[in-house]
């Protein structure tokens, strides 16, 4: 932010200014009116193609501009502002100007959970909005999802089939109060509305029943979770075998009877975005809500809707029965995207709700739950979506215009645009027709309301991903980013990291510079390039994906490394494949990997923690569960020639036959000191003091705050990703700050001018 | 067998030993050339080559492998094969034992075909500059008349008609590359189809639109050619494609998707769906469609997609692939 200056010291004239940021559709001119009447100010207020254009005259210009950032709207979100003082105009009175148009720049901001005031009428019997699910203000409700393109306004949103009736014309028109240009503003005269009751919806939530709501990203599926029998039967129809559900619960209050809650979780829980937040579970619901999972997701209503529905519940509740928690998961087919549209709801849905509740309130762009969790006392993005998107990454320079398209799985897309970075809303796995039309869409909306046509397209070096098709059959030209260089200098971008960075990237798979199955990388980071230092002992992975699928292949992988290959049709007998398996691992020319997600899938098979995942994830989540000291066994591991190996540890483990619990914990430890021993050593060759923490192993938290805590006490500088996931959610950010350092590198070789 | 000096004698020894094997009386007049009887209508000329590893494989070696590949590429067009040639590139120190093996395995599925193959040549090049054996083949055959297959006839709503079980042979290849041994030897499907594919377009003529033999890339590269070709998407019901359990097995043990691996003696069909039960019925009652099934249809699609419509929905895109199958988990 620019400092208001000398100038204002002097004899005050009238001032302009610039403010730059999210300050559209979020009260922001009624907050400037009222400020500048308060310092009894003449001048104006108006939006335009660069955020929002202020002038101002009189005697308190100065405390106005002083008190101008400091009590903003709540959605609100300042970049920049600058100051210019200009010929008086001796007008008086302060207005609201008509919007300035002309090429848009600004931006839309994220959907926000239903504000105080809101919350307020929408249970006051004499509010207009009394009881009514759609009820929104400056400070709340939908914006990313409702929005089709720039400008902000209700003629771009899926909320211009509802002209307004006179009362809301009014409120949007008042300049004084929270609607004022409120672009969703409805009444239940005017707006959407939903097909069903609040009672015959708490009925059935009541009855044990499945029913199906339209949120706000997308159609989400509800049942009692305290209700075994309920959550049973969702899992059974959505095909889900053991990948853990959310649960809302109506107020963090009640949220703390069913987890831990520490001031950052709560605060977290809190947030405008209303994301599912990981908690430590006290274990009061249903138990296959989360089986032989140590953290449960918890989140708290986001939509009025929402909390119509726990009030509705609330009259069905015994004094002394615990407060109501529902299950609350996205509604879609198996593998394909968050269901969004009213037809294809009521279609998909009929085999798995009992009861569908739709409205006729367009979601223009779908956007799942987000879900965080504090870990190394910040929150941390699992999966980053609604309320987030589409605020964007200040990035430490400007580049070209950038399309990044990610990886496969938990896909995103990433669109820069000057200096600031879009990432997009978490777009699931690119293996359906579905999700492949959700990822166009998406890059077709974002470059839509943001307004910009990108001059190259970055992508994963992989050659089978859909995201590398799409990206070659483009147009553009291509800019490849292996894999973990892109999970490196995603958290150098948004770090704002410059100078050379050491990068320990723990991930699952990734296409290697050199073909290999890479995932266990030490790297050096400078700028576009990237040098790989070292990487974990490369292990046999029998079958390919299947490995990943079934951890007991990459067991039996360390079994036969140890010369125990005959202990493999024992120890996995239960697999028909382990009869054969030794026919691969005999090969000398077995494909191998660096993957330190295999790592974690290897001992949690030798462990007979998880022999077969039903998830992705499952095992090392499984094995993170079972932690309750990590600690470090010494000698542990070798580094050789800037390979880590823990074969002393596994040789250990396999030994000693340690109870799952005792060898989880030894696991966590020894693998965190290894690699900070194994950074450390790094630093000491190269100079490097700043490390970044990347890969979707960090999503563990005994593993991040092991390694940030041994990193730190080394006198070193990590940094692990805080705006975006460490898995390849974050992947496109990566890709597109690479490919714009080797833009901007390129330009400045060849002198030209862009 | 030797390079360079004493080639003459060699080159006679080789010129006899195909003589022998393939037996007919265009190469038994020895000229460099053969002439034959042109059809009346349309011909259809392909060629191919052949570098398979090993050579040798259960249910066949790479000479059969040679007549199947090159009698199929003609009868995918619906055409009837006649007439083949095949050139031999041949590794300095191949052993004449198995160079013999291979030549009557071309003859004797030449034989079997019907088809003679009337022209040949051969070179040894020096240690190293082949693997074994190569084989390169031409061929000529003849349209039904009025019978013109091609994608761009392709139409949504036609169904997809495949003749029999995935993966055989290219799991038998691999097995026998990897010294994999399984409780049932898996058997390569190599066979020639110009039978089945007469007996298809005598039951469903024009109906049938195009036909494809799902070789390298499988049935998943295969569709996906298809739907480019033809701009259409396919969607096809993954419990109708079979995959034998011995194969399924392997490909599981492997890591191996069945849809990718590939195929010396099956077909793919597109057929308009008023014609599909006649030529699937012809096709069952031939003893190499004996486990056809139809297995899908075309939709409008302006991507192309070829999806996997599981038992409870779902749509996986069924990709091509650019190489080997590579993990793609992260
Ligand atoms: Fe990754
Ligand atoms: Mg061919
Ligand atoms: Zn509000
Ligand atoms: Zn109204």
């Amino acid at each position: 932010m620019s400092a208001p200056g000398r100038t204002l010291a002097a004899k005050p004239t009238r001032l302009r200014l610039r403010v730059r940021g999210a300050v559209q559709g979020v009260g922001f001119r009624p907050y400037v009116h009222g400020l500048a009447t308060r310092h009894q100010l003449g001048g104006f207020v108006a939006n335009d193609a660069d955020g929002v254009l202020i002038e101002v005259e009189g005697d308190e210009v100065a405390a106005f501009v002083a008190a101008l950032p400091q009590q903003t709207p709540p959605l609100a979100r300042i970049d920049d502002i600058a100051v210019e003082p200009i010929a008086a105009d001796a007008g008086t009175g302060f207005r609201i100007a008509e919007s300035v148009s002309g090429r848009v720049t600004t931006r839309i901001v994220p959907d926000a959970a239903t504000c105080a005031a809101c919350l307020a009428e929408l249970f006051d019997p004499n509010s207009r909005f009394h009881l009514y699910p759609f009820v929104n203000c400056t400070h709340c409700g939908p914006r990313f999802t409702i929005a089709e393109r720039l400008p902000y306004d209700r003629a771009c949103t899926s909320m211009k089939r509802f002209p307004m009736c006179e009362a809301c014309r009014s409120d949007y028109e008042d300049p004084a109060g929270r609607r004022f240009h409120a672009e969703a503003i409805s009444c239940p005269r005017c707006g959407p509305r939903l097909s069903h009751g609040l009672d015959d919806i708490a009925a059935a939530l009541a009855d044990g029943r499945i029913v199906a709501i339209k949120g706000l990203g997308g159609y989400q599926l509800l049942c009692d979770a305290r209700d075994e029998r309920a959550v049973q039967r969702l899992r059974a129809r959505k095909q889900r075998d053991g990948k853990p559900f959310a649960v809302m619960l109506a107020t963090a209050d009640a949220a703390i009877e069913m987890a831990e809650i520490d001031t950052a979780e709560r605060a977290l829980l809190e947030q405008v975005a209303r994301p599912i937040v990981l908690l430590r579970s006290r274990q009061r619901v249903a138990p296959s809500i989360a089986p032989g999972l140590a953290k449960i997701g918890v989140m708290l209503p986001a939509a009025p809707l929402h909390h119509l529905i726990f009030h509705a519940l609330e009259a069905r509740r015994a004094a002394a029965d615990p407060a109501w928690a529902l299950v609350c998961t996205s509604a879609n087919p198996s593998g394909e995207p968050l269901l969004t549209d009213n037809a294809e709801a009521l279609a998909d849905l009929a085999d798995i709700a009992d009861l569908i509740v739709t409205h006729d309130r367009d979601i223009v762009i779908r956007a799942d739950d987000s879900v965080l969790a504090v870990v190394a006392g910040v929150p941390r993005f699992i999966r980053r979506a609604r309320g987030y998107v589409p605020e964007p990454i200040r990035l430490t320079c400007a580049m070209p215009p950038i399309l990044a398209v990610g990886a496969q799985l938990k896909a995103t897309v990433t669109v820069t645009r000057g200096d600031e970075a879009f990432v997009s809303q978490h777009l699931g796995d690119l293996d359906t027709a579905a999700a492949i039309r959700f990822f166009e869409e998406t890059i077709a909306h974002l470059t839509s309301i943001l307004d910009v046509e990108p001059v190259a397209i970055a992508h994963d070096l992989h050659p089978d991903m859909a995201s590398t098709r799409f990206a070659q059959a483009y147009g553009l030209p291509t800019l490849p980013v292996q894999h973990h260089h892109a999970h490196a200098a995603s958290v150098m971008a948004e770090h704002g990291v410059t100078s050379p960075a050491l990068a320990l990237v723990l991930d699952g798979h990734g296409y290697g510079s050199d073909a290999g199955a890479w995932g266990g990388e030490l790297l050096s980071c400078d700028g576009a390039v990237f040098q790989r230092l070292g990487h974990l002992a490369p292990l046999k992975m029998p079958g390919g994906d299947r490995a990943a699928r079934e951890p007991w292949r990459m067991a039996a992988s360390v079994l036969h490394d140890f010369g125990r290959g005959d202990e493999i049709g024992r120890r996995f007998a239960a697999q028909p494949q382990s009869r054969n398996i030794l026919m691969l691992l005999d090969r000398a020319d077995a494909p191998v990997t660096t993957s330190a997600g295999r790592l974690f899938d290897a001992v949690a098979g030798l462990l007979g923690v998880t022999t077969m995942q039903s998830y992705e994830g499952e095992a090392a989540m499984k094995l993170e569960a079972l932690v309750r000291e990590p600690a470090t066994l010494e000698r542990g591991w070798t580094i050789v020639d800037g390979v880590l190996s823990l074969r002393p540890l596994l040789a250990h483990l396999i030994a000693r036959n340690l109870d799952a619990v005792q060898a989880a914990g030894l696991f966590h430890g020894t693998l965190s000191a290894a690699c900070v021993d194994w950074i450390a050593a790094a630093s000491r060759a190269t100079g490097i003091g700043t490390v970044v923490l990347s890969g979707g192993c960090f999503l563990n938290a005994h593993l991040a705050e092991q390694i940030m805590r041994g990193c730190r006490s080394a006198g070193l500088d990590p940094l692990l990703p805080r705006r975006l996931p460490p898995n390849d959610g974050g992947l496109s950010l990566g890709q597109a700050w690479v490919a714009g350092l080797q833009l901007n590198e390129e330009h400045m070789v060849s002198g030209g001018t862009v | 067998l030797s390079h360079g000096a004493g080639g003459r004698a060699m080159a006679q020894l080789i010129a006899g030993l195909f003589h022998e094997a393939f037996g007919n009386e265009w190469l038994a007049r020895g000229n460099d050339q053969s002439a034959f009887d042109v059809a009346a209508g349309r011909m259809v000329m392909t060629t191919d080559g052949y570098v398979v590893s090993p050579l040798f494989f259960p249910g066949g070696n790479i000479g059969s492998l040679a007549v199947h590949g090159t009698v199929n590429d003609i009868a995918m067009a619906g055409a009837r094969p006649l007439y083949l040639s095949a050139s031999f590139i041949i590794e300095e120190g191949f052993p004449f034992s198995d160079l013999k093996r291979i030549a009557d395995a071309m003859g004797e599925a030449a034989r079997e075909a019907g088809i003679a193959i009337i022209t040949g040549d051969t070179k040894v090049v020096e240690r190293g500059k082949a693997d074994g054996v190569f084989i390169s083949t031409a061929g000529v055959g003849v349209l039904p008349e009025g019978l013109d297959l091609s994608a761009d006839k392709a139409k949504p709503g036609d169904r997809v008609l495949l003749s029999g079980s995935l993966g055989d042979h290219g799991v038998a290849i691999m097995s026998r590359r990897q010294n994999l041994t399984f409780d049932t030897e898996i058997i390569s499907d190599s066979a020639s189809l110009h039978g089945l594919v007469a007996d298809m377009v005598a039951a469903g003529g024009d109906g049938i639109r195009l036909m494809r033999d799902p070789t390298r890339g499988g049935l998943a590269a295969t569709m996906n050619e298809i739907a480019q070709q033809s701009n259409l998407g396919f969607r096809l019901q993954e419990d109708a494609i079979r995959v034998k359990p011995a194969v399924a097995a392997a490909c599981e043990l492997l890591g191996l998707d069945p849809l990718h691996v590939a195929n010396e003696g099956k077909l793919i069909a597109v057929v308009a769906s008023e014609a599909a039960a006649a030529v699937l019925a012809a096709m069952k009652a031939h003893p190499l469609g004996r486990d056809a099934a139809d297995i899908g249809t075309a939709v409008s699609d302006d991507h192309r997609f070829v999806q996997m419509v599981t038992s409870f929905g779902g749509g996986r895109i069924v990709d091509w692939l650019s190489g080997e199958q590579l993990p793609r988990i992260c």
